[in-house]
């Protein structure tokens, strides 16, 4: 099985569109999965059912029990993080502020503190419109977003893949440069870069692949709105040269994406376009990649 | 020589599984006595942080002197799996743990 | 005045609009721009000042000291980060998973893991006619940026008085960094681009927004492409519209080169001053 895994240091840089396009093209040989689970966007060009849905529990945050609780403040003394204030003259959890460290259950003397599993967020499957299945996730707001609900997204992914024989699973990865994109790059084959030529894209974009370095993983990119800087564009060739990763294909400043996007559909669904033809060759050159790697190994 | 694998599943023909910190199984080779065990390692998926160097602490506990996995453990992982002196070979991911082994012993892997 | 401008999605404009307005209001008002995006800090690629000074930061983190230990384990068992483990006869400590907790250090019977600080990452502090720019780095490998956040706020708290206008870049996304980020504004702008998209994100910070309590109002990006559906939602949710950028694609090349959008763009201009004035109507009210 394959794994495509694309991502981009900074936002807005068409990373979601462009995924969503090769899911289009790849029709039922991939299986999707949304591991931007901070905000996922991809459903709202797949067309998912979701049909199936899971809670998902990550971390904890302690409880205090008023009935065991001698108010001894003890708790109160040892959160570094503000969360045991006291309210009505009672010591009550801040929820949003508790770090799920702990140490107030430690120390608790009458053991009325408990670390309770959090709800924080769903996951999905879905039949998406290409046939195949997508699984997605959203996360709640506020929550810590580790990679453990990106990893579980990608597990069902590629569990879905082996049960139906499906060869390629296709990641919309997490922006950033943190735990969740880490997780969204492990075990990945390829990794593909989007990216714009402004001063701030080159910039994310150097610092997300000093991460991306650390696994060894072949990576092509994608320079979109290539044609708004010419400069940049010649700087971000000459480090993508420095760094051998394949550079897979400029695409143009064209509103027709953000058009397409605003009736629920992929360019590739919009009528025939230079857009589409460069992404299509840019899903060919991907799909070669991968084969190669597989001939070499 | 004892010969760890990061596995999918708990025999020679199980493809390796090219994660380290949340691989499903760790499989050890015991050379001299010629016997393959498991360790069942599934319930990371429970672990939000820091996945890489609890595997790796189990890796301690197992004790081989090689590890052979796909694309090779994350810096915290690493860290520990150095400490514990253990040498690191990746590059496997494709292969199941039989073509893995012999891979190694051929010297077609890199060590890390 | 303090003021978060955020957003659900990224790449909808909050770098533009936050370094874009601050050097505007700086022609009558003395501003404080503190970009917050920690991760990865792109204001200072519009906003170039003089550096008045560099600070390392430090988060709290146990150092063991073996001669010291007992190897009770104990250190391992209470942290619920995995960021402490025995390795045998070593105490193995994860910095980038440490959450500063300090239970390990202060439940240890030995004694031997005395919290000690480690550099996380980096405040500057840049100059330019009228603004103080404040950016925050998180260094790499370093994956929490709420200590950072933190930190920043108080910085800006502890040197910069009631007469200045306040504003924070935050990072995009509604997790943790975010509610950190916008926890102490007097307002919070969040902006986003009329499409289904950004109306998705939206959503999800205006609930994020009203999780908080906080007061809000947005700004629409790049208006003129997509459809109506935010002016549409908002108008359900009886939220404020402060302004509408217009769409440019001159606009993208400025910024693509690192420059400023409002000396060359009119439009864009003209409705930076809708923002400004209302910033500044809040301001007076507030200070009564």
């Amino acid at each position: 099985m394959k794994e495509i895994v694309v991502i981009s240091g900074k936002g807005g840089t068409g990373k979601t569109s462009i995924t969503a396009s090769f899911a289009l093209l790849g029709e039922k040989n991939v299986i999707v999965a949304d591991c931007d689970v901070d905000a996922a966007d991809m459903h709202l060009l797949l067309q998912p059912d979701w049909h199936f849905s899971e809670e998902f529990f990550s971390g904890v945050a302690a409880e205090i029990d008023q009935g065991k609780c001698i108010k001894c403040g003890k708790c109160a003394n040892v959160c570094r993080f503000h969360a045991i204030p006291v309210i009505d003259k009672k010591y009550v959890i801040n929820n949003l502020n508790c770090e799920g460290c702990g140490y107030c259950y430690q120390i608790c003397p009458r053991d009325a503190i408990t670390m309770v599993e959090q709800n924080v967020g769903k996951w999905f499957v879905s039949n998406i419109k290409t046939g195949s299945k997508m699984v997605h996730a959203r996360l709640r707001s506020g929550a810590d977003n580790s990679g453990k609900l990106v990893a579980k997204v990608k597990n069902e992914a590629r569990k879905i893949a082996e049960k139906n024989g499906v060869g390629w699973i296709l990641v919309d990865g997490s922006p950033g440069i943190g735990c969740p994109v880490v997780s969204s790059l492990s075990g990945a084959d390829l990794v593909v870069l989007v990216t714009e030529p402004s001063v701030s894209g080159l910039h994310d974009l150097e610092r997300v692949y000093e991460l991306t370095k650390k696994f060894h993983l072949p990576s092509g990119c994608i320079i979109n709105k290539a044609d708004i800087n010419p400069e940049v564009v010649g700087k971000i060739k000459t480090f993508l040269q420095k760094e051998n990763i394949t550079h897979l294909a400029d695409l143009p400043y064209d509103e027709t994406f953000t058009k397409a996007m605003t009736f629920g559909k992929t360019i590739i669904e919009s009528g025939e376009s230079e857009i589409k033809n460069t992404l299509q060759q840019i899903w060919k050159k991907i799909n070669n990649l991968l084969t190669d790697e597989r001939e070499k190994s | 020589m004892k010969i760890a694998f990061t596995a999918k599943d708990t025999d020679w023909n199980s493809p390796i599984d090219p994660r380290f910190g949340r691989t499903e199984f760790i499989l050890i080779y015991d050379e001299e006595k010629d016997e393959l065990s498991n360790f069942d390692n599934r319930a990371i998926e429970g672990v939000e942080h820091g996945a890489g160097p609890q595997t790796a602490q189990k890796m301690f506990d197992l004790n081989p002197d090689i590890l052979v996995t796909g694309n090779g453990p994350g810096g915290n992982a690493a860290r520990v799996l150095t400490q514990a002196d253990i040498k690191i070979y990746a590059g496997a991911g494709e292969m199941t743990i039989k073509e893995a082994y012999e891979a190694f012993k051929n010297g077609k892997l890199n060590l890390v | 005045m303090k003021i978060a401008i955020a957003s659900g999605k990224g790449g909808t404009g909050k770098t533009t609009l936050s370094t874009n307005l601050a050097h505007f209001l700086a022609t009558s008002e003395r501003v404080v721009l503190a970009d917050l995006d920690v991760e990865e800090p792109n204001s200072g690629l519009f906003i170039r000042g003089e550096l008045q000074l560099r600070e390392d930061k430090f988060k709290q983190i146990p150092h063991w000291l073996k001669e010291e230990c007992s190897l009770c384990g104990n250190c391992q068992k209470v942290c619920n980060f995995h960021a402490i483990i025995k390795l045998g006869k070593q105490i193995m400590v994860f910095p980038e998973l440490c959450h500063s907790c300090f239970a390990c250090s202060e439940l240890c019977p030995a004694k031997a893991l005395p919290m000690l600080p480690q550099k996380m990452g980096e405040l500057k502090h840049f100059i330019l006619a009228g603004i103080d720019f404040i950016e925050s780095k998180l260094d790499i490998g370093q994956e929490q940026a709420v200590p950072l956040i933190a930190q920043t706020w108080e910085y800006v708290d502890a040197h910069f008085g009631n007469d200045r206008i306040k504003l924070f870049d935050s990072p995009p996304g509604t997790s943790c960094p975010v509610i950190e980020a916008t926890k102490n504004a007097d307002l919070v702008i969040l902006i986003t681009e009329p499409t289904p998209f950004g109306l998705h994100d939206l959503k999800l910070a205006v609930e994020t927004m009203r999780e908080l309590k906080k007061n809000f109002a947005v700004v629409i990006n790049r208006f003129g492409i997509g459809n109506d559906d935010v002016i549409d939602y908002c108008g359900q949710e009886g939220i404020e519209i402060l302004a509408k950028l217009p769409n440019d694609r001159r606009i993208a090349e400025l910024y693509s080169r690192g420059e400023l959008i409002y000396p060359k763009i009119p439009a864009f201009k003209a409705e930076l001053q809708k923002i400004a004035d209302y910033v500044l109507r809040l301001q007076i009210r507030s200070s009564k």
